[in-house]
C-alpha cells in the first residue's frame, strides 16, 4: 500500500503534490480535500523536504507511527537508489574531459535555473513592498557576512513571534 | 579521520540540515553548501553545483539526492572502500530525515490545534519572505568564479533564465546546456 507512494514519488519535488492528491485524496480517500491542503500547508511550515513530510503526515494518519515509518521509506528508496547509482558511476568519469564540458555548461544554467522561479515564489509568500527587506536581509546576510543560515533561520522565527508578542501588548493597552 | 568519527561528522551535518530545513528544495541549498562545501570540505563547490544539476534531472527531494550523494563521495574520496560509501549514504539519507519523522508525528498528534496557531502563523509571517531570500542566497553563492569561467558561462545564464520565465522544462535545458558547453569548450 505505502510503496505505491514510493513508485510515484518518481515525480519527484512540486511536480508530485497533484500526484500525491491524486492518490491519497481521489483513488484511496484517505483523507479528503480540506485535510489534504491543511496538510500541505504544515508540511510545507515545518522543516525537512516536503515530499517526506507529506508522506510521513499520511502515513501516520492511516497507521500511526509505523504507518509515517512505511511511507517515509517509500519516498526515500527511489531516489536513494538512483543516486547512489549515479554516485558510484559518476565519481569515476568525474575527471574525463568530455563530462567537464559538459558540466561547464551546465552549472550556469543550475544557477538560473534556481534564480528563475524568485518572482513568483515571492509573489506567493506574500512579499511586498513593506516586507521585501526581509528576503534581501535573508539572502545579503548569508551571501555577503557568510551569516550561517541555522541563525538566519532562528532569527526570522524570532522576529516574527517578537512582532506578535509586540502587537498583543500594545492591543491590551 | 577515522571511519566511525567520519560517520558521526556526517550524521551530524545531515540532521542540522534536516532541522533547519525549512522550505524545502532550493531554499535548503545554502545550509547544505555551508556544511558539506565551507566547513567540512567534502566535496568542491563546483562537486556540489554538479549535485544539484544532477538532483534537478533525476526524481526525488534535493536534500535526498545530495545526502545521497555526498554520503558515498565523502568516504571513498577518504580512501574508504565502496561498501562503506553506500553505508556513508544510508547514514546521510536517515540523518536528513530522522528531524522530519520527529516532528511530523509530534504534529500529527496536535494537527488540529496547530492548524490555527496564532504563534505558528506569526512566526511564518517572517519566514515565509525569509524562505524567500534563502533561494536568492543559493542562486548568489553558486555565482562564483568555478561555475562561471568566462563571458561564454552568462551567455548560458541569461538565456537559460529567459527561457525558464518562458516555462520552457528545465530537464531540458539543462540537456541543451550541456551540449552548448560542449560545442563552446572544445577539448
Amino acid at each position: 500500500m505505502f510503496f505505491k507512494i514510493g513508485a510515484f514519488t518518481f515525480g519527484g519535488g512540486y511536480a508530485m503534490i497533484p500526484l500525491i492528491r491524486n492518490e491519497v485524496v481521489k483513488k484511496k480517500l484517505w483523507l479528503n480535500d480540506e485535510e489534504f491542503m491543511d496538510m500541505l500547508a504544515i508540511a510545507q511550515s515545518m522543516p525537512g523536504p516536503i515530499a517526506l513530510n507529506t508522506a510521513l503526515f499520511v502515513g501516520n494518519k492511516r497507521l500511526g507511527f509505523k504507518g509515517s515509518l512505511f511511507s517515509g521509506a517509500g519516498i526515500i528508496l527511489p531516489s536513494f537508489i538512483v543516486i547512489l547509482f549515479i554516485a558510484i558511476v559518476f565519481t569515476r568519469f568525474r575527471d574525463n574531459q568530455v563530462i567537464e564540458r559538459i558540466f561547464k555548461g551546465i552549472r550556469p544554467a543550475v544557477v538560473a535555473l534556481i534564480a528563475a522561479p524568485l518572482l513568483g515564489l515571492g509573489r506567493s509568500a506574500g512579499v511586498n513592498l513593506k516586507n521585501i527587506w526581509i528576503p534581501v536581509v535573508t539572502a545579503l546576510s548569508i551571501w555577503l557576512l557568510n551569516i550561517s543560515p541555522v541563525y538566519v533561520i532562528l532569527a526570522a522565527i524570532l522576529l516574527g513571534t517578537g512582532h506578535y508578542l509586540f502587537v498583543k501588548q500594545k492591543m491590551k493597552k | 579521520m577515522e571511519l566511525p568519527d567520519l560517520y558521526l561528522a556526517l550524521f551530524i551535518s545531515f540532521f542540522k540540515i534536516g532541522l533547519f530545513g525549512f522550505g524545502g528544495g532550493y531554499a535548503m541549498l545554502p545550509l547544505i553548501q555551508r556544511e558539506v562545501v565551507d566547513l567540512h570540505q567534502w566535496i568542491s563547490v563546483s562537486d556540489f553545483t554538479d549535485i544539484v544539476a544532477i538532483s534537478q534531472t533525476t526524481p526525488g527531494p534535493i536534500a535526498f539526492n545530495s545526502a545521497t550523494y555526498i554520503g558515498y563521495t565523502a568516504v571513498t574520496e577518504m580512501g574508504f572502500a565502496q561498501g562503506y560509501g553506500v553505508l556513508g549514504s544510508a547514514v546521510c539519507t536517515l540523518a536528513v530525515s530522522i528531524p522530519s519523522l520527529v516532528i511530523m508525528t509530534i504534529v500529527c498528534a496536535f494537527f488540529f490545534r496547530l492548524k490555527n496557531n496564532s504563534w505558528m502563523q506569526a512566526s511564518l509571517s517572517v519566514l515565509k519572505p525569509a524562505i524567500i531570500g534563502l533561494i536568492a542566497s543559493a542562486a548568489l553563492l553558486l555565482m562564483n568564479g568555478y561555475n562561471f569561467v568566462d563571458y561564454k558561462s552568462w551567455i548560458i545564464f541569461g538565456a537559460v533564465l529567459v527561457a525558464s520565465l518562458k516555462k520552457a522544462d528545465p530537464i531540458l535545458l539543462i540537456v541543451l546546456s550541456g551540449v552548448a558547453g560542449l560545442l563552446l569548450y572544445p577539448a
